[in-house]
């Protein structure tokens, strides 16, 4: 028995995995398959694609160039570099109710937030309310790093120093005097931002946290008074500042400003005529962008996006007419390959 | 002996490293050696990139992660090879030296030394050039040794040499007594040759191999010795043979060189692009886009694109992949396990499994065309059975009946050697003539017999009285030996000076006066002996036309009888010898020694001067007779050669034997076929005649393209001509004799040689010399661009071996030389045939699936930032998260990869053996090349494309369904990122080609890779992970937040959808119009899974027993007809019907039995087949 094993000392294992016998299935491109497989991926898609589209076609939008380019837009006047804090005022009407809740969004366009250089422009360790970086900010925020006293510049860097400064008010007319359309700041920016992202230094008053630091060069405002009416709104989880660093993808892109969700417009924006007071801070023209408003309402899909559904639709469609030409091809050339 | 003195002149020390590594020299010598690595410098080139901000478009951990993880795998794998490589160093030690239990060898064995005659124990470490040492029994030697004495009655020693040829053979070593100065030859690899002289009181001795001990060699049966130590360390004679193979490489390897710089020209290409791209940007909207982000160089437009360029190359590095070379050596080391681990490639009854020598060029093993083999001992067993002789004219070996009908052996009597009391048990004879001859004193029996028993180099082993032990070099002289031990002509001792035999009980000593040994030139060798009568004679044997060109005239009746028995015994391929004798005379016999001691003294030119004496002497003998051995055939070599032939490889017999012998086994293993238009013969003995015969051979052929002078040839880069194949209708062979084809190799004919060998389906060269071996294996790789496979057993194939892009040993009879020269071993040539048609072509096919993948799913994850860049102002800003981009290759889709290039098969052992036509792609490389990849390209731009615009169109204008933000640039990279690990998972699981092989292990790596995803992309934006570190996971949230999105998943179903769809339908619509081998037999596959479904077990049982019946027939047949190679699905299993049963030869008995039965008399040979039979049955 001992001298058996002896001689067959060097017999490899009998596994399955070192006789490669591993149990395996192998799925077979064939007509069985691939046929059948097409028609119900393309069914499938089109019964997506069509509740998508239906859904997409349901949401209401409403956008408005409010850039000043042309010399007849209301705004126009504001686009001289020297005119200061300039006030414009778009009127608008909507036929039908404009179902709630509405979100309103201001959109930039031609606007490179995702150039790396701006993108890279920013100090998460003085967001995140560290002091020892509100005096020397992060190498990265340079060239707004510090100002020309060489004071450190709090919040630092590229991406901040741009927060967009338009401000909106919006009324309804009704009988001919304006009514205010209340506008609700809070809640526009990821939780995750506001709560854990980005924090102010526990400091109080927070103001004390800023001294011996400037705001940012374009900033009317130091960071602690962004928002003069909540008192909890200011420094680093300003929602507008939240909305305004979450770094856009593309370069025309759309930001969150406010929702209207409350007052008389729960349900949504009637049916009238509006203005829009648009307190005109933000230069665009310079590098040919554009500024716009948008109203839109949302659905299970998110945002207005025809996209989604006509693609679903043009695919599933592709996908029967596939399976049918494969049908035609199988039934032609089946035989040859019996030969 | 002044150890000083000797030392002065700085010999290598005795201390040898056989790793190349120690602890201490690992980290810095191996970083050194990878960052010669092309690719690895690129990394640290990019690495150095990375550190300059203006550039850095990534943070240095993207590259430094990769990098590291590669060096570390890199540094392991070497560091286990170094330690594997020492490892089988002392294991093949232990393994070859079965009789040493007693002794235990310690490391540094300790020894005796003793300058000024004091023996004094020193560590071999230490010792020196010059030093005497004292061996003692089972010692190793570690030096090479000039041998002084020792202490056996005649200063002989006895040494096993198993470590340098592997030979176990016990053989005699002169000593010299005295000693003063020694000049020898510089250090050399050649373990065959010495040449030195030694000087004593003014005289001159000649010192050669006999007297020189080697390293590697173990001290047998000998008390002790002494040597002057002449070598040591480096320079001995067997770390001189170590390392020197060359380093070959795969065509796929130079195939990823060249694409790996076309990928580089294609990355600069792109940066390129990309750089313009950006001068244009800057010039039309970056300039005017300063209010928010100035730029410090005053809109430089130039500056800012040459910083842009290299910016992408570090973000488009990823189409070179750094862990691509890593990949590929852990892939075909997993391949090699296979091999090594396989079942059916270990031969139970020599305990020797396959073994993968060389693990980097398992894909070359599915791309053959051109298989050269050694016969003896790799076709055939190389176990010798004395068959039959011819003595004087008569021929014994046969037996007749009454009739004159020749029997058949089984059904006679085997002859009965009980009258000799030291005869060996396992010797068979059946012609009792013989015997009778012998006993009735017939003189020419008697002188053939004790020719036999004195002339050869055979070592006896008695280790009780009467038990013999017979120690050969060849199995041809054991077995030459051994006949004449049964026929009462037993050879029983020898010492250096004489040779013992007992002839008929009456036991006789001969004075040894000389050995004129055997060489491959010589092809005989001679003993000069002195009878106990004092009659002195030369015994020769040797090849037959070497004894008859020294034949006296008086024989010339003899000669032409023995010749025809000769033909006849070759024309049954059986291996003959001549032997010849020759009475001395006294005085001339006095006078050649003289001459004899002279030559062997000379230093220069000493072998030719031998040989001019060795040849003058053996002249004029008188013929005896002739010995025919009997070499079987292996199993399976038959059914191997068909299958492999139905593969598409062309496969040329080299070997030594005559050519009637080579002709009568290239039939009896289906080479040659009966039913083959024609088999030329080319034996001209002239540069003309053998271009004759070949034009003639061609025309023959091809008549059209008889006299075309013009070559179908191409011309490639480097100049190199390469030929084509040309079509021939019919089957041809194609014999060549020795010096023909000496002829054919010279340049002016080696072209015409080439074209004709080449339009032949078998090629067979007899009496080819091993350097003859390697040219022809060099003519076909010079001229065709082939990958070439030499297989051969014996020191004579090593050449050969070496030469051949791949080289097979088998480890058999004749030692371990070819064995540690090959990239492959396993025990016999059977198994050739899983080694390619399984082994090697799923490796081919792994390989190539791998690299098309590989290169697929970098260009893909690459081109991504190339379409962004139109997007983001060409800044090389990345569209996955810094994360991703690190763990990517490295652990997203590094395990599928691997899974499926160590698990897929396209179709199993079984389909490929039956279907052996599947071989075929490889060899014209249609997996994986420069097309391919190509094509793999522009799938990847295809799939890049939707990858990048499928998410740009569904988010650039939507937010969540809480109206919140999700078109930002974090969501959008997870989205991207999400969506192309899904589509790249996807096509490893599905699509990727025709056929996908899921084990359990592929689908929980691939669904685990993505569980991986998640999970770390999921931990790598937690709150926990960004309050540790603020600045490194800014992505915090970004799962969470876009994840939950119904759109985003609707997006990432679209975006996977379209990225496979496409290759399904494209493979769909292939494989109905223009369907290939694979997708045939896939299908039929398909077919019988489906029918089988039930009784899937019987059915695969069934199909085995198929191939196996075929074995057995084939394997008894010594010739039979062929099967029609172009009825490509025929089942082999049924085409054996046909037999014709010619010649005759003991083992093979052509009965006609059921071809599927289970024949006794085969069980012991096809153990292996068996195995298989049973395991699939189970």
């Amino acid at each position: 028995m001992v001298k058996q094993k002896q001689e067959t000392a060097n017999q490899p294992d009998n596994t399955a995995f070192t006789q490669q016998r591993l149990p395996a299935w192998q799925p077979i491109i064939s007509a069985g398959i691939v046929i059948p497989g097409f028609l119900i991926i393309g069914l499938a898609f089109i019964g997506i694609g069509v509740a998508l589209f239906v859904t997409s076609q349901s949401i209401q939008v409403l956008e408005m160039d409010y850039t000043g380019v042309d010399k007849t837009s209301p705004c126009n006047r504001c686009t001289d570099p020297n005119v200061k804090s300039c006030l414009c005022q778009m009127d608008f009407s909507i036929d039908t109710l404009f179902k709630g809740p509405v979100f309103f969004y201001y959109g930039l366009s031609n606007y490179y937030q995702n150039f790396r250089k701006y993108g890279v422009s920013i100090d998460y360790n003085q967001l995140f309310g560290d002091l020892s970086y509100f005096t020397s900010p992060s190498e990265k925020c340079s060239p707004y790093q510090y100002d020309n006293n060489n004071n450190p510049i709090v919040p630092c860097g590229a991406m901040a120093n741009s927060m967009f400064s338009d401000t909106f008010k919006l009324f309804q007319i009704v009988n001919g005097t304006n009514k205010e359309v209340p506008l609700d700041g809070k809640g526009i920016a990821w939780w995750t931002d506001s709560n854990i992202k980005y924090r102010n230094p526990s400091v109080t008053p927070l103001q004390m946290a800023f001294n011996n630091t400037v705001k940012p060069l374009l900033w009317a405002n130091p960071a602690y008074q962004l928002d003069p009416a909540d008192a909890n709104n200011n420094g680093f989880i300003n929602q507008d500042f939240l909305v305004w660093m979450r770094r856009a993808a593309l370069p025309n892109f759309r930001k969150l400003y406010r929702r209207i969700t409350s007052g008389d417009y729960t349900q949504g924006l009637p049916a009238g005529n509006y203005t829009l007071q648009i307190a005109y801070n933000y230069p665009v023209l310079s590098f040919g962008g554009r500024k716009t408003v948008v109203f839109s309402n949302v659905s299970w899909m998110g945002g207005k996006n025809d996209f989604l559904g006509i693609a679903y639709l043009v695919i599933g469609s592709m996908c029967i007419i596939m399976s049918i030409v494969m049908l035609i091809v199988y039934a032609k050339f089946r035989f040859s390959e019996e030969e | 002996n002044d150890r000083e003195y000797n030392l002065s002149f700085k010999y290598a020390t005795n201390a040898i490293k056989t790793s190349k590594y120690n602890l201490f020299t690992f980290l810095p010598l191996n970083l050194f050696e990878q960052f010669q690595r092309i690719a690895n410098a690129y990394f640290l080139f990019l690495l150095v990139l990375q550190v300059i901000p203006q550039i850095s478009s990534l943070s240095w951990f993207t590259t430094v992660v990769p990098l590291v993880l590669v060096l570390v795998v890199t540094a392991a794998k070497d560091a286990t090879d170094d330690i594997k490589r020492g490892k089988v160093f002392s294991e093949h030690q232990i393994r070859t030296r079965p009789h040493t239990h007693k002794h235990t060898p310690s490391k540094y064995p300790l020894i005796s030394l003793f300058p000024a005659l004091r023996l004094q124990s020193e560590k071999w470490m230490n010792v020196q050039v010059g030093d005497i040492i004292k061996l003692e029994n089972n010692h190793f030697v570690t030096a090479d040794l000039l041998l002084l004495s020792s202490s056996e009655p005649l200063n002989l020693v006895y040494i096993e040499t198993a470590e340098l040829d592997g030979l176990v053979c016990l053989l005699c070593y002169k000593v010299l007594q005295l000693v003063s100065e020694v000049r020898c030859e510089p250090p050399n690899n050649r373990l065959d040759r010495f040449t030195g002289t030694l000087t004593y009181a003014g005289q001159k001795y000649a010192l050669d191999n006999e007297k020189i001990l080697l390293r590697g060699c173990t001290l047998r049966n000998t008390e002790w010795c002494f040597g002057l130590v002449l070598f040591g360390g480096p320079e001995t004679k067997l770390m001189q043979n170590c390392g020197k193979s060359t380093f070959k490489r795969t065509s796929v390897d130079r195939l990823m060189n060249v694409l790996v710089l076309c990928i580089f020209g294609f990355l600069a290409f792109m940066c390129t692009i990309l750089a313009i791209g950006n001068v244009f940007w800057e010039l039309n909207e970056g300039s005017h886009f300063t209010v928010f982000l100035p730029r410090q160089n005053d809109n430089n437009a130039a500056f800012s694109a040459f910083l842009t360029f290299w910016s992408y190359v570090i973000i488009l590095n990823t189409v070179v992949p750094i862990s691509l070379y890593v990949s590929v050596e852990i892939i075909r080391l997993g391949n090699s396990f296979y091999i090594d681990w396989d079942r059916k490639m270990y031969y139970a009854r020599s305990d020797t499994p396959a073994m993968a020598r060389t693990t980097t060029l398992n894909e070359e093993l599915g791309q053959i065309k051109y298989i050269f083999s050694d016969k003896t001992g790799t076709l055939t067993q190389n176990i010798m059975i004395f068959n039959k002789c011819s003595i004087n004219g008569k021929t014994y070996g046969d037996v007749y009946d009454d009739t004159g009908q020749r029997l058949e052996i089984t059904e006679v009597k085997r002859v009965d050697f009980s009258f000799n009391p030291l005869a060996d048990p396992r010797f068979v004879f059946h012609d009792h003539a013989l015997v009778e001859a012998v006993k009735l004193e017939n003189l020419e029996v008697h002188a053939f017999f004790r020719l036999l028993a004195l002339c050869h180099t055979v070592m006896a082993e008695e280790k009780k009285e009467g038990e013999l032990f017979y120690q050969a070099q060849s199995p041809d002289e054991g077995a030459l030996v051994t006949a004449a031990r049964n026929f009462g002509f037993v050879f029983r001792s020898r010492t250096p000076d004489s040779v013992t035999i007992v002839e008929e009980g009456e036991q006789r000593s001969y004075e040894l006066l000389a050995i004129l040994d055997f060489n491959n030139v010589r092809k005989r060798m001679s003993v000069i002996v002195r009878s106990p009568e004092r009659k002195l004679s030369l015994y020769c044997k040797g090849a037959d036309t070497i004894i008859y060109e020294r034949l006296h005239q008086s024989c010339s009746k003899l000669m032409d009888v023995t010749t025809e028995h000769l033909n006849e015994f070759a024309g049954e391929g059986l291996r003959t010898l001549a032997l010849a004798y020759k009475d001395l005379d006294e005085e001339y016999f006095s006078q050649w020694k003289e001459r004899h001691h002279e030559a062997s003294t000379a230093l220069e030119d000493r072998e030719s001067k031998l040989d001019q004496l060795y040849e003058e002497i053996e002249q004029d003998l008188l013929l005896l007779g002739a010995t025919a051995i009997e070499d079987k055939l292996q199993d399976g070599v038959a059914h191997t050669i068909e299958q492999l032939s139905k593969a598409d490889i062309k496969i040329w017999v080299l070997t030594g034997d005559k050519q009637e012998t080579a002709e009568n086994i290239g039939y009896s293993c289906n080479l040659l076929r009966e039913e083959m238009n024609e088999v030329f013969v080319i034996s001209g003995s002239s540069p003309e005649e053998v271009r004759q015969e070949l034009r003639h051979a061609r025309s023959s052929m091809k008549p059209d393209a008889a006299d075309s002078v013009l070559l179908p040839e191409r011309t490639l880069v480097k100049g190199v001509k390469v030929i084509t194949d040309e079509e021939v209708n019919g089957e041809y062979g194609l014999v060549i004799n020795g010096h023909s084809l000496a002829y054919a190799l010279e340049r002016s004919i080696e072209v015409e040689f080439l074209r004709t060998a080449c339009m032949c389906k078998a090629v067979i060269c007899c009496r080819v010399t091993p350097l003859q071996k390697a040219q022809v294996v060099e003519l076909v790789k010079k001229y065709k661009q082939v990958v070439t496979l030499a297989i051969g057993d014996g020191a004579n194939d090593v050449s050969m071996i070496k030469a051949a892009h791949i080289g097979v040993g088998i480890s058999g009879q004749e030692g371990m030389q070819a064995v540690l020269s090959s990239d492959y071993s396993f025990a016999q040539f059977c198994f050739l045939q899983r080694l390619l048609l399984v082994h090697g072509r799923w490796s081919y096919l792994r390989m190539c699936k791998f690299l098309r993948y590989f290169f697929y799913k970098n260009f893909t994850f690459t081109f991504v930032h190339f379409w962004y860049a139109f997007f983001c102002g060409f800044s090389a800003q990345t569209v996955y998260d810094e994360w991703f981009i690190t763990l990517y290759n490295l652990i997203y889709t590094a395990l599928p990869v691997l899974g499926m290039s160590l698990f897929d098969q396209d179709v199993n052992d079984m389909w490929s053996f039956q279907h052996p036509q599947l071989y075929i792609p490889g060899q014209l490389n249609l997996f994986f090349s420069k097309k391919a990849f190509f094509t793999c390209a522009l799938h990847s731009c295809y799939s890049s494309l939707m990858l990048f615009f499928i998410p740009y169109a569904a988010m650039h204008d939507t937010v969540r369904d809480d109206g919140k933000d999700v078109a930002d640039y974090q969501s959008f990279a997870l989205l991207t990122q999400t969506c192309l690990l899904f589509a790249v998972s996807i096509q490893v699981l599905g699509t990727w080609s025709s056929m996908s092989y899921w084990t359990a292990v592929n689908t929980f790596f691939v669904l685990g890779s993505l569980a991986m995803y998640f999970a770390v992309t999921f931990t790598m934006y937690s709150n926990g992970m960004f309050l540790m570190l603020p600045s490194a996971f800014p992505f915090i949230g970004t799962a969470r937040n876009s994840l939950n999105q119904p759109n985003v998943w609707l997006t990432i179903l679209l975006t996977s959808i379209l990225c496979v769809l496409p290759v399904v339908t494209y493979r769909f619509l292939l494989i109905q119009l223009c369907p290939t081998i694979n997708d045939k037999v896939q299908m039929e596959l398909s077919h019988a899974f489906t029918a089988s479904l039930f009784s899937r077990r019987s059915g695969y049982a069934f199909s085995h027993a198929q191939g196996y019946g075929d074995l057995v027939t084939s394997g008894r047949f010594l010739r039979r007809p062929a099967m029609f190679l172009s009825s490509g699905f025929a089942h082999t299993g049924r085409t054996t019907t046909g037999f014709s049963p010619m010649g005759r030869s003991a083992g093979y008995s052509p009965t006609g039995r059921p071809q599927n039965a289970k024949v006794p008399d085969v069980e012991g040979t096809s153990l292996q087949m068996y195995r298989t039979f049973t395991d699939s049955a189970l």
